[in-house]
C-alpha cells in the first residue's frame, strides 16, 4: 500500500505525540506505533518531570543546567542542556494549560520534589524541582498528549511496525511499515520523518522497560547507515522491584525513603555524604552493586532494601500509591511496615540517534544532518544526558525536543516538496520479510534471546571490563549466526506477533553489537559506564562521543566532540 | 508449581470457530499470568496471539477474561489463580486472533465523550491554580488507562452495544469534575442520550474489574446526579 502523507511520526509516545502536535497544524502527519497510543511506556514514567518553576523554593533553570551537566559526567552537549532547562519551564506550563492534573501545593500551584542529582545554587543541597501527579506523571503526560491529538484531529496508524526509513539522493523520504492487523507492508512517502521509538532496555534480563522496549527506530536508522551515539551509556536505575526490575520511582526517595544493607545501615551516607540517596542513579547503583559484592545484601542475596517504613501511610497513600500498589501486588509486602527487596533495573539509554538540537538527525562527526530526517525522545541523543541521565530530566527531553522536532520539520515541510521515491521502495523491508517467514529454521528466538539478556546483564550492565565485554562480543557473533537460524511457527498474516518479536530481536543484537563495542573502546569510567579495569575518568583521552557505524565486519567507531559552554569538567562529588 | 492453561483460541485465516487449546507451563507461584502466556507463546505455540506490553498494570494492553473475571494478565499471579487458569477474550469486543480484540469500537465511544480539556478563557502565563480538594475531586477517574476491562464487565454493555459504556463515562467524569474544564454542559449533552449514562444499572461489575481500583459505579452516579440537578 502507499501512503503520502506531509509527515511521518513512527512512535506514539511522549515524544511522537508532543511532535504531532507541533505539526498537525501544518499539514497532513500521520502517526504510526506498533501500540496503541496510550500503551506506550512514557505512561509507565513515575516520579515527575524536572523544571524549574521555583513553586516551593528559589529555583533557576541554570542550576538545572548545571545539575544536568554534572549528571551527566561532563559528557552532555551544553547547548543543548541549557535549551532542555529552559524550556523545560514553559512546557510544563503548556502541559497544566492542557489539563495535565498535576499534584498542588497548598496554594494551588504545581507541586514540587526533590530528585536524585537535582540541588540548589550548584550541588550545595536538594532543591525540589520535579513537577509530579501522584506517581503517575508520565500517564498523566501520556494520556494528556493523546487527548490534545484527539482535539486537533491526529491522524493514527496503530499496530504499525517499522522495518525500514526510505533514504534517496541524501533525503529522507518516508518509511515502510508493517500493518499487523493485515500483513501488508505500506510504504509512508513523506517530505519528513520523525522517529520517537523510544529505548532499548529489553536487551537485558532485568529491566524496567516495557516488552515493546526493543529499540527498533535506533536498529532500522543503524541499517541504513545512520551511525549510533553513545550507545554504551546504559543506566541502570537503583530500585528496581527484586527479580522482576519494575521501577519503584526515585519519588520514594525524595519522599525520603533509605536505602539499607543487611545491618540496617544508611550505606549511601558512605557514597554521597551530601545528598546520601538522592545522589544520581549511577553511583546509587554502584554503591548497591558494591555492597552485594562485599558481603551485605540482604540474606546474603543479591538486593538491599528500600525503607518507606517511616514515611506513614498518608505519604504512600497519597504522593507514591501506585508503587505502593506494585509493591503489594507483586510482592506481597506492606511498604508501610516492611522494607522492600530492590536492585539495580536497566533502565534508559542515554545514546542513540544523533541529532541536533532541532532534531535534525545528523551523519558524522561535523553533525551533518540528513535532510527530511528526525528523531527525539529516548530513541535520539541529542545529547542532553551524556553519560548518565537525571531522574525526570527524560520527561523533560520528550517534550522540550518532541516539540522542537515538531515545529523544525513543520517549517522544513512548507519549504520543501516530497523527495522522489526508490524504484521499489518497499523492497528491503519485503526480502526482510520473506527470509524470516521462509527460514525452515530450528532456533527458537526465546532461546537466543535469553542468551542475549543474561550475557548482557553479565558483562554488559553496571560493571564492565575487558574480558567480559570481549567475551560478549563474541557471544554476539554466536547469536547472529544462531539468529541466520530462526524458527517461526506463525505463518500467517495476520496479527503475526511472533514475526515482530522475531524482527525486534534481530535489531536488538546489532544495538548490542554497538553498546559492546563502544563500550569495549572506552578505556575508562564516566557516568553509567563504569569499567573494573579503568576505574578513572580520563578526559584527555575521552570527553568525546562515540559514533557507531555499521559495517560487514561489525560496528566501525569515530567520535566527535563534546560541547562546553558555560561549565569545565571538574571532578564528580555529591 | 504446573499449572494447566485452558485458552480459547481463534485464528482468523485457519479456524472456522473458536476452539480451547489445553497447556501445561512449570512456573513460580509469583510469577504473572503474563508470564506464563509468555512461556507458552515462547516455548510451546508460537502462534498464541495476545497484547501485552509494560507488564506491570499500566499501559492496559493485555485485559482479559481470566477464570471468569476481567483482569490484567500482568496484574494477577498465578497463585492467586490455582492450578488450572481459563483465559478468554474480553466478553463483548469482536475477537480477532484469540485473545485479541478489536478495540476500535471501544475507542471511538472514548473520543465521543470530548475526553480533552475544554477552555473558552486564555491560559495564564504561568499554571493555572487549582487547590488540592478541587484536585482531589477527579483524582479517582484520572487512573484510567482505558484497558477495557469495565465495559466488558458490563452486563448492560453486553445487552445494548451501543451503550456507551463505563470507561467512557468515566474519561467524561475527569473533566466534568476538572474545575479548570468548560465543557460539562457539552459532555453532559452527550451522555444524556439513549444510550448513554442511563444505561448504567449499577450492577458495579465495573468496580469490580477495574485493574486500576476505581471506583466506577460512584463516578457514573456522580454523572448522573449533574444530569439530575445540573450542579457540579
Amino acid at each position: 500500500m502507499y501512503q503520502k502523507y506531509d509527515a511521518v511520526i513512527v512512535g506514539a509516545g511522549g515524544a511522537g505525540l508532543m511532535a504531532a502536535l507541533h505539526l498537525s497544524s501544518a499539514g497532513r502527519v500521520a502517526v504510526i506505533s506498533k501500540l496503541y497510543p496510550v500503551r506506550s511506556h512514557t505512561g509507565a514514567a513515575q516520579g515527575g518531570i524536572g523544571a524549574a518553576l521555583g513553586n516551593l523554593e528559589e529555583d533557576h533553570w541554570e542550576w538545572h543546567m548545571f545539575d544536568t551537566i554534572k549528571g551527566s559526567d561532563y559528557l552532555a552537549d551544553q547547548d543543548a542542556a541549557e535549551i532542555l532547562c529552559r524550556e523545560a519551564i514553559e512546557t510544563v506550563y503548556d502541559l497544566e494549560h492542557w489539563g495535565l492534573p498535576f499534584s498542588r501545593t497548598p496554594d494551588g500551584r504545581i507541586a514540587q520534589r526533590p530528585f536524585g542529582g537535582h540541588t540548589r545554587e550548584y550541588g550545595k543541597a536538594a532543591v525540589r524541582r520535579s513537577c509530579y501527579a501522584a506517581d503517575r506523571t508520565g500517564h498523566m503526560i501520556l494520556q494528556t498528549l493523546y487527548q490534545q491529538c484527539i482535539k486537533h484531529d491526529v491522524h493514527f496508524f496503530n499496530e504499525f511496525h517499522l522495518l525500514d526509513l526510505l533514504v534517496e539522493g541524501g533525503r529522507c523520504a518516508g518509511a515502510v511499515a508493517l500493518c499487523l492487523a493485515t500483513g501488508e507492508l505500506h510504504t509512508f512517502h513523506a517530505k519528513a520523518v520523525l522517529l520517537a521509538t523510544g529505548g532499548c532496555g529489553r536487551m537485558f534480563r532485568v529491566t524496567s522497560n516495557a516488552l515493546a522496549l526493543t529499540g527498533d527506530g535506533m536498529a532500522v536508522a543503524y541499517r541504513r547507515g545512520i551511525p549510533l551515539e553513545d550507545m554504551e551509556f546504559f543506566q541502570f536505575h537503583p530500585t528496581g522491584i527484586y527479580k522482576l526490575g519494575i521501577l519503584l520511582s526515585e519519588g520514594a526517595r525524595g519522599e525520603g525513603a533509605i536505602l539499607r544493607n543487611n545491618q540496617g545501615e544508611r550505606f549511601m551516607q558512605r557514597y554521597a555524604p551530601t545528598l546520601l540517596d538522592l545522589a544520581p542513579r549511577d553511583m546509587v547503583s554502584r554503591a548497591i552493586y558494591r555492597e552485594i559484592q562485599e558481603g551485605r545484601g540482604i540474606g546474603g542475596k543479591n538486593y538491599v532494601h528500600l525503607d518507606m517504613t517511616h514515611l506513614g501511610r498518608e505519604v504512600l497513600d497519597q504522593k507514591l500509591p501506585d508503587i505502593t500498589d506494585f509493591v503489594r501486588t507483586y510482592l506481597g509486602i506492606e511498604p508501610a511496615t516492611q522494607p522492600v527487596p530492590v536492585h539495580p533495573t536497566a533502565h534508559y539509554a542515554m545514546g542513540g540517534i544523533p541529532t541536533d538540537v532541532d532534531g535534525r538527525v545528523v551523519v558524522d562527526e561535523h553533525n551533518t544532518p540528513l535532510p527530511g530526517l528526525y528523531a527525539a525522545g529516548e530513541c535520539a541523543c541529542v545529547s542532553v544526558h551524556g553519560a548518565n541521565r537525571l531522574g525526570t530530566n527524560s520527561l523533560v527531553d520528550i517534550l522540550v525536543f518532541g516539540r522542537r522536532s515538531g515545529r523544525h520539520a513543520a517549517t522544513f515541510m512548507k519549504q520543501n516538496d516530497w523527495p522522489p521515491l526508490p524504484p521499489r521502495p518497499d523492497e528491503r523491508a519485503a526480502a526482510l520479510l520473506a527470509q524470516l517467514m521462509n527460514t525452515g529454521g530450528s532456533e527458537r528466538a526465546a532461546d537466543i534471546r535469553d542468551t542475549l539478556q543474561n550475557e548482557m546483564m553479565d558483562k554488559a550492565g553496571v560493571f564492565r571490563e575487558a574480558k567480559g565485554l570481549q567475551a560478549m562480543r563474541e557471544k554476539l557473533q554466536e547469536l547472529r549466526e544462531r539468529y541466520q537460524r530462526v524458527k517461526l511457527e506463525d505463518r500467517g498474516a495476520q496479527y503475526n506477533t511472533e514475526l515482530v518479536e522475531v524482527i525486534e530481536l534481530g535489531g536488538m543484537i546489532d544495538l548490542a553489537d554497538t553498546l559492546v563495542a563502544g563500550a569495549l573502546a572506552r578505556q575508562e569510567s564516566r557516568g553509567a559506564h563504569s569499567r573494573e579495569d579503568f576505574p578513572q575518568r580520563d578526559d584527555a583521552h575521552w570527553l568525546k562521543h562515540t559514533l557507531a557505524y555499521q559495517t560487514p565486519r561489525g560496528p566501525e567507531l569515530r567520535y566527535k566532540p563534546v560541547k562546553i559552554t558555560k561549565f569545565e569538567p571538574k571532578e564528580r562529588k555529591y | 508449581m504446573n499449572v494447566t492453561l485452558k485458552i480459547r483460541r481463534f485464528n482468523p485465516e485457519r479456524d472456522r470457530e473458536p476452539w480451547w487449546g489445553t497447556y501445561t507451563v512449570e512456573a513460580e507461584s509469583t510469577d504473572r499470568l503474563l508470564d506464563a502466556l509468555n512461556h507458552v507463546k515462547w516455548y510451546q505455540d508460537g502462534t498464541l496471539t495476545f497484547r501485552r506490553s509494560c507488564a506491570h498494570g499500566v499501559c492496559g494492553s493485555d485485559a482479559m477474561l481470566i477464570n471468569g473475571s476481567n483482569a490484567l494478565a500482568c496484574k494477577v499471579l498465578l497463585k492467586d489463580l490455582g492450578q488450572h487458569v481459563t483465559v478468554e477474550p474480553l466478553r463483548g469486543f469482536r475477537v480477532i486472533k484469540d485473545l485479541l480484540v478489536d478495540l476500535e469500537p471501544f475507542f471511538a465511544k472514548y473520543r465521543q465523550v470530548k475526553p480533552y480539556l475544554i477552555t473558552a478563557s486564555a491560559p495564564p502565563a504561568n499554571e493555572r491554580l487549582q487547590s488540592p480538594a478541587e484536585r482531589e475531586r477527579y483524582d479517582d477517574t484520572t487512573k484510567c488507562i482505558l484497558c477495557g476491562a469495565c465495559t466488558t464487565a458490563c452486563p448492560s454493555f453486553w445487552a445494548n452495544p451501543a451503550y456507551i459504556g463505563p470507561a467512557a463515562i468515566v474519561n467524561a467524569h475527569r473533566f466534568i469534575f476538572d474545575s479548570r474544564d468548560e465543557g460539562a454542559e457539552e459532555r453532559l449533552s452527550i451522555l444524556n442520550t439513549a444510550d448513554g449514562v442511563w444505561r448504567c444499572r449499577t450492577i458495579f461489575n465495573c468496580v469490580e474489574a477495574c485493574p486500576r481500583g476505581i471506583n466506577v459505579t460512584r463516578a457514573i452516579g456522580e454523572v448522573k446526579q449533574a444530569l439530575l440537578y445540573r450542579k457540579l
